[in-house]
């Protein structure tokens, strides 16, 4: 490739270089200059005097004596009890996960394996559901939830994420088995095993590199949604996104909206891990379907 | 494989998709044809010394067993539909009634919240999807050319404002816009304007909530179409390049047709995506310059009145809006699949 670069005449090196500062800036600069402020008191994040506060931290100084201060992701995680949200994010994404990959595997199997018109017939009807709008869909949640008093509860929650996670789901696992050989569950069945025999024994072995993509994909579903959790969480089952809305209902009048900024970074780090150890599967998970498209 | 061992793998996931997506689709519907009870009224008459005086109070309990006995409420046909904040009819042929040039008349009907909402969720879906394959497609070019030592980090970089949560990345940007933010005082010194600021302005908001549509996608286009440039066959390009092809050529010649079938496959992504716009909405607290169909329905159910009625009726029309949109692609999938 050095040998390619090489061959480029001086503007093309020239314009490749700067797409590519331009979009690193556009793409990380927000990230980096969120985490720094955080770290500050509110009139340096939102300096009205001088934007180079935010970066010295001039009223910082002034107000608590240190350079940086913890006092934001104090009042979020102590005071106003982030830690909750953060616990009860961690039970839906856990419970989520494993309940659409149990699922999600079973029938993506199937599908996969089906030569019938009618595993067509359901991966299509699984297309027109994955692009409803989820909120559409609370809206039917809603007078029923609160008829038969579900509402409120993180199982409910739990489930109706699964439910609306299970199209892509479906999706992905399929086009994962249908690269798994027939041959391999076939001789199995050749040999005695029924159909679950020979999933459990044969296929369940060699699935792993897809499941954990598909998982990637459906702890995100599940961590990012704002639209669900917002609307069918209680008060003290609040996940962290709706949390972080209700900061700035309440907050920002109070003058601490330093509190969802240091909310903001902490649900932000655990998907820069995520990125960090796991891109070489979200890469591989969002150019599936696209290739097979 | 066997038709019963078929039924059995897919029931779990079947049953999850009918109760909680089917059903509710149905309900809403059905609901969107309702109207909530009127209370009941009763007169009383209540007599003390100075006379006999008639008052009207809410009856409980005849209002209750009215609920009971029929929970949907009362039927109203397309009432719900035709209102104010819906297809607006009646407003509608005011308006045209009213005004004499299309702008004018453009003007009075984004007044209209459901048109309010429309107007700005059909420019969103058809302004963002088409920057998102722009912008992601130079980016892959520009990333396919680098190094490919530094291609690990460039990927790493660009995967993070798609995977940021919506809500929080659109909350990231618009702290930065904000009056006394880092973005928001560079507009303000580039404009020359001190007073400038994105919240007071309609115009700047829609850009501003476009802009952040385009940030949030163009990784999705960008990873799709990497992924698809090394697929390019490579003596393909050299054949292009013996024959005197340049950079500019070879792109629009090998380059371009090669990822043709992955741009129809990140549109349909990004129309159905966009098309539910939605936290940014929130985020930004766009809702008094831009709203969404999505947002239009959060609002209707969020609050002390829970407006299910109408919240049901933006639903219904929403998921008109996502047939159409999708009814081409259906179409195609279906017919791959007849050919086969």
């Amino acid at each position: 490739m050095s040998s390619k670069l090489k061959r480029q005449p001086a503007a093309v090196s020239i314009l490749v270089v700067a797409i590519l500062v331009i979009w690193m800036i556009l793409a990380a600069f927000p990230f980096l200059w969120t985490l720094w402020g955080s770290f500050k008191v509110e009139g340096d994040f939102f300096s009205k005097a001088d934007w180079a506060n935010a970066l010295e931290g001039a009223l910082t100084v002034a107000e608590t004596g240190g350079k940086y201060t913890g006092s934001g992701f104090y009042g979020a995680w102590v005071q106003e009890e982030f830690w909750r949200a953060a616990l009860n994010s961690i039970i839906v994404c856990f419970f989520v996960v494993t309940i659409s990959l149990t699922l999600g595997t079973l029938g993506g199997y199937a599908l996969a394996r089906s030569t019938y018109r009618y595993a067509f017939w359901f991966l299509l009807a699984a297309l027109i559901f994955r692009a409803m709008p989820p909120i559409t869909l609370v809206s039917g949640y809603l007078p029923v939830f609160f008829d038969w008093n579900l509402w409120g509860h993180k199982s409910t929650t739990i489930i109706v994420l699964v439910a609306i996670n299970q199209p892509f789901t479906l999706w992905m696992l399929h086009s994962f088995f249908k690269n798994i050989p027939a041959e391999l569950d076939e001789s199995a069945m050749v040999d005695g095993c029924t159909r679950f025999q020979a999933f459990r024994n044969v296929i369940i072995p060699v699935m792993w590199p897809g499941v954990i993509t598909t998982g990637l994909f459906s702890f995100l579903l599940a961590y990012n949604d704002f639209a669900v959790t917002t609307m069918l969480l209680s008060k003290e089952n609040q996940t962290m996104i709706p949390k972080i809305n209700s900061f700035l209902g309440t907050t920002q009048t109070k003058g601490n909206v330093m509190f969802a900024v240091s909310a903001v970074v902490s649900v932000t780090a655990p998907l820069f891990l995520m990125v960090l150890f796991f891109q070489r599967q979200i890469v591989g998970g969002l150019t599936a379907g696209a290739v097979k498209g | 494989m066997k038709h019963k061992s078929f039924f059995w793998f897919v029931l779990p996931s079947a049953v999850a998709m009918i109760l909680f997506i089917f059903l509710p689709i149905i309900s809403v519907v059905v609901q969107s044809l309702h109207v909530e009870h009127q209370q009941v009224i009763k007169t009383v008459e209540s007599c003390d010394l100075f006379g006999c005086r008639e008052s009207t109070t809410i009856d409980q309990e005849a209002t209750a067993a009215r609920r009971a006995e029929k929970p949907l409420g009362q039927f109203a046909g397309l009432t719900t539909y035709l209102d104010r904040n819906h297809i607006a009819v009646g407003e509608v042929g005011e308006v045209w009634e009213r005004t004499n040039t299309w702008r004018d008349f453009g003007a009075q009907m984004l007044n209209l919240p459901f048109y309010k909402a429309i107007g700005f969720t059909m420019t969103y879906t058809f302004v963002v999807t088409p920057l998102v394959i722009i912008l992601g497609f130079i980016i892959a070019i520009a990333v396919n050319s680098a190094l490919k030592a530094l291609r690990g980090p460039l990927i790493f970089f660009s995967l993070l404002p798609m995977m940021i949560t919506p809500l929080v990345g659109a909350l990231i940007l618009f702290w930065m816009v904000d009056a006394r933010g880092i973005f928001g005082t560079m507009l303000q010194y580039l404009a020359g304007d001190p007073e400038l600021s994105v919240k007071a302005s309609t115009p700047l908001m829609w850009i501003m909530l476009m802009v952040y549509g385009v940030w949030h996608s163009a990784p999705f286009a960008f990873i799709v179409y990497y992924a698809g440039l090394q697929t390019v066959s490579q003596d393909t390009l050299e054949a292009a390049r013996v024959d005197g092809a340049n950079r500019w050529l070879q792109i629009r010649h090998v380059v371009i047709p090669h990822l043709l079938p992955l741009t129809t496959f990140i549109a349909l992504m990004q129309l159905m995506d966009n098309f539910r716009v939605f936290e940014p909405i929130v985020s930004f607290s766009a809702n008094a310059h831009a709203t969404s169909l999505s947002w239009a329905i959060f609002n209707d159910l969020g609050g002390e009145t829970r407006q299910l009625s109408s919240a049901a009726a933006t639903s219904v029309l929403t998921i008109i809006g996502v047939a159409i949109l999708l009814s081409p692609v259906l179409v195609r999938t279906w017919r791959d699949f007849d050919r086969k």
